[in-house]
C-alpha cells in the first residue's frame, strides 16, 4: 500500500496524464521480445501472426503419410478412432452446417484449421511440425474437402483469404450483449 | 473442550427437556456407543498425512455424453459429477466434473516452473511465477462451472446423466482485472484469448467486458491447491459461463483486437445471433438431486426433497418446487446464502402419499429470469417461425416422475 501513496506525487510532478494507466503493485516483470515470439502461438483470422511459409495439397498428402495422420484419421481422413476430416457427402450445394462438425469444412477461416495442426497435431508429438508442413497439410485438408484448388499455394497472404464455406454463415454475438444481463431482450428465461 | 460446571448443568438441562419434549424419554437409553460394525480403520502415514472417504462412500464420477474417459488414446473428455449423492453446495474436488478440450492428457506441471504471462494489446507485457500471482490481492468465492454439454435428454437415467456436467467448488486466486489494469490494456483490446500448456494449448476467446468484469486466475479450490484435474496450478474462471472459457493450466493471456475463432471457440459457434447470445451466460437452472432418476423412495411419508439451483446471471433468488407436473408451484427453502454464481441448494417439506407424481423444480435468478420448461422453449421460438429447440444453453426444468411402487424416472418426453 505504500508504493501508490509515494506514486502519486511523483506521477503528477512528472505531469503523467491523470488517465495513463499505471502498475500498482509492481510485481512480476517484463517478458523479453523473444520470449513473447517462443510463447505467441495465436493465429487471428486475419492472420497477421501466421509466419512466413507455404505448401500444397499434393505435398499436404505426402505430410499426411509420413507423420502417419492416417494411424488415427483413417487413411483417406476417415474411419480411424480421432475425428473424421472430410466433410459428409450431402452434394454440391447443401449447407455448410449439414457437412458435419469437422474443422476443414466447418470453420469460418482457415486459420484456425492452420492453427489447430500447429498447436495440436500430431497426438504425442504436438508442436513438432514445420511451418512448411502445416502449410501443406492445411493445403491437403482444405482441397480434400472441396474448399480450394488442387493447385493453390497456402502461405501467410493467401491462407487468411481462403473463402470457406461458413464464412458468412455463423453468428458472432450480438452488438448489445453485456455480461451479467438477461441473456437475450425479451426473452424471459 | 471443558465446560464450566454452571454451563454443563445447563446444558443437561435443556437435553433433557428436549428429549422430554419429543418423547424420547421411554426410548432405549444412548449410554454406551454401539462398537463399529467392521471394526476400526488401521491408523498409517499416508491416513494421518491425506485423508480419505469411508469405503462405504462409493459415490464415484462417470464418462458423459457417450465418450469413454480416458478413451482409446488415454484422452480424458467428459466426466460428470455424481450430483445425485451430493449435501450443500461445494463439489468435493474428487468428484468436480473434468471437461477437456478434444480430449486431453492431464499435465504434470512442476509449480516453481510454471509461469503465467500477459501480452498483446497491452502497455507492460508482464511474467509471473506462482509465487508473484500468490503476492496479489486475493479473492476467494464460491462459483459453479457447468460445460455447455450439460444437457439433459428423454435417454438419460440418473441425475449425474441429465446434469452431472456442472460442479461448485470455492476458489481461490487473483482477479484477472488486477492483472490487466497491471499490464494496462490498450484502446482497442476487445477480447483476450487464455491459453493452456497442455499438450494440445486448449484456447478460448473471451470478451474484454467479460474478463474485466469477474474473470478470477484461480490457485486454490477448497481450500488446497487446484487440483491437476481443474489445471493445477492455475486456471481461468469465467463465472456463469460456459465451461470451456475457463480454461486450465493457464499459461497465456493474449490481448487482442476480435474473436480470434480457436479450435474452443469454432467448437461452440452459432448459426444466429440469438443463439449465440443464449451460448455465453449460463440462464437460470435447477435440478431435483433426491429424488431423482433412478432413486427408489422406501415408502410413503415423510421426505425432504433437495436440489441445486444456479445462474449465470448472478444470486438465486427463488427456487419453486411442483410435486403435480409444474401445474401447482410451492416456494422452496433456500439453504444457506445464495451466493452469485454459484449452487444454491434448495429443499421442499413433502409428505408422498404413495400416487404417482412428478417432481419439479423452477428457478428465478435475481436479474428476474426464470427457468423454462422444454415447452415453453419450443412455443417462444415456434411463435417467431423459428425450430422448437433449446438454443444456446439448456436451462430448461428436469422432471422426474415417482411411480406407485416409489421408483423416480426421468420424464422428458
Amino acid at each position: 500500500m505504500q508504493f501508490p501513496r509515494l506514486l502519486l506525487p511523483l506521477l503528477l510532478l512528472l505531469g503523467v496524464s491523470a488517465q495513463a494507466q499505471s502498475p500498482t503493485y509492481g510485481v512480476g516483470r517484463t517478458p523479453s521480445a523473444e520470449e513473447i515470439r517462443a510463447w505467441d502461438i495465436s493465429i487471428s483470422p486475419t492472420g497477421e501472426e501466421l509466419p512466413p511459409g507455404r505448401g500444397t495439397a499434393d505435398e499436404g498428402a505426402l505430410v499426411y503419410q509420413q507423420k502417419a495422420c492416417a494411424g488415427c484419421h483413417g487413411a483417406t481422413g476417415t474411419g480411424g478412432a480421432a475425428p473424421r476430416l472430410i466433410k459428409n457427402d450431402r452434394g454440391a450445394d447443401a449447407d455448410p452446417w449439414s457437412l458435419g462438425r469437422i474443422l476443414p469444412i466447418r470453420s469460418p477461416y482457415a486459420t484456425a484449421v492452420w492453427d489447430f495442426i500447429n498447436r495440436g497435431m500430431p497426438l504425442y508429438q504436438e508442436g513438432s511440425l514445420t511451418t512448411n508442413e502445416v502449410y501443406a497439410l492445411t493445403a491437403y485438408l482444405l482441397f480434400v474437402n472441396g474448399v480450394i484448388e488442387e493447385d493453390k499455394v497456402l502461405d501467410e497472404k493467401s491462407l487468411p483469404q481462403v473463402m470457406m464455406p461458413n464464412r458468412e454463415t455463423w453468428a458472432p454475438l450480438p452488438d448489445w450483449w453485456k455480461p451479467g444481463m438477461p441473456r437475450l431482450l425479451d426473452y424471459p428465461y | 473442550m471443558s465446560l464450566k460446571r454452571s454451563d454443563r448443568r445447563e446444558f443437561l438441562k435443556r437435553g433433557a427437556a428436549l428429549a422430554g419434549g419429543l418423547g424420547l424419554a421411554a426410548a432405549k437409553p444412548a449410554l454406551g456407543q454401539t462398537p463399529a460394525a467392521g471394526g476400526i480403520i488401521t491408523g498409517s502415514p499416508e491416513l494421518v498425512a491425506y485423508g480419505t472417504r469411508s469405503r462405504f462412500v462409493t459415490s464415484e464420477r462417470i464418462a458423459h455424453g457417450g465418450r469413454a474417459s480416458p478413451d482409446a488414446f488415454g484422452l480424458d473428455f467428459h466426466i460428470a459429477s455424481p450430483i445425485q449423492d451430493s449435501v450443500g453446495v461445494i463439489t468435493p474436488s474428487s468428484l468436480h466434473y473434468v471437461g477437456t478440450t478434444r480430449g486431453a492428457f492431464v499435465p504434470e506441471i512442476d509449480p516453481q516452473e510454471h509461469r503465467l504471462m500477459i501480452h498483446g494489446m497491452v502497455d507492460r507485457p508482464l511474467i509471473f511465477t506462482m509465487e508473484e500471482l500468490k503476492r496479489l490481492p486475493s479473492v476467494t468465492r464460491l462459483h459453479f462451472i457447468e460445460c455447455a454439454g450439460n444437457r439433459a435428454n428423454r435417454n438419460h437415467t440418473t441425475v449425474q446423466e441429465t446434469h452431472g456436467m456442472t460442479s461448485c467448488a470455492e476458489w481461490t486466486g487473483v482477479l484477472l482485472s488486477t492483472l490487466l489494469n497491471e499490464a494496462g490494456v490498450q484502446e482497442g483490446g476487445n477480447w483476450i484469448v487464455a491459453e493452456g500448456v497442455e499438450e494440445v494449448k486448449g484456447a478460448s476467446s473471451i470478451p474484454m467486458a467479460k474478463a474485466m468484469e469477474d474473470c478470477m486466475i484461480c490457485y486454490g479450490m477448497n481450500g488446497e491447491a487446484v487440483r491437476p484435474q481443474q489445471g493445477f496450478p492455475l486456471r481461468m474462471l469465467a463465472p456463469g459461463f460456459e465451461g470451456i472459457l475457463s480454461v486450465k493450466w493457464l499459461r497465456r493471456i493474449k490481448v487482442v483486437d476480435q474473436f480470434y475463432m480457436t479450435y474452443n471457440d469454432y467448437g461452440h459457434l452459432r448459426q444466429d445471433s440469438d443463439d449465440a447470445a443464449l451460448s455465453m451466460q449460463i440462464g437460470p437452472k435447477s435440478v431435483i438431486t433426491y429424488p431423482s432418476g433412478g432413486q427408489q423412495l422406501p415408502g410413503t411419508g415423510f421426505f425432504e426433497v433437495s436440489g441445486l439451483a444456479w445462474s449465470g446471471g448472478g444470486k438465486v433468488s427463488r427456487v419453486e418446487v411442483s410435486t403435480d407436473g409444474g401445474r401447482n408451484w410451492i416456494d422452496a427453502e433456500i439453504r444457506g446464502t445464495a451466493h452469485p454464481m454459484a449452487h444454491t441448494r434448495f429443499s421442499f417439506q413433502w409428505n408422498w402419499d404413495g400416487a404417482a407424481c412428478e417432481l419439479q423444480s423452477r428457478c428465478t435468478d435475481e436479474l428476474g429470469s426464470v427457468q423454462p420448461t422444454r415447452a415453453q422453449i419450443g412455443e417462444f421460438w415456434a411463435a417467431r417461425g423459428q425450430p422448437p429447440r433449446i438454443k444456446g444453453q439448456d436451462n430448461s426444468i428436469q422432471p422426474w416422475r415417482i411411480d406407485r411402487d416409489g421408483s423416480v424416472h426421468n420424464a422428458i418426453s
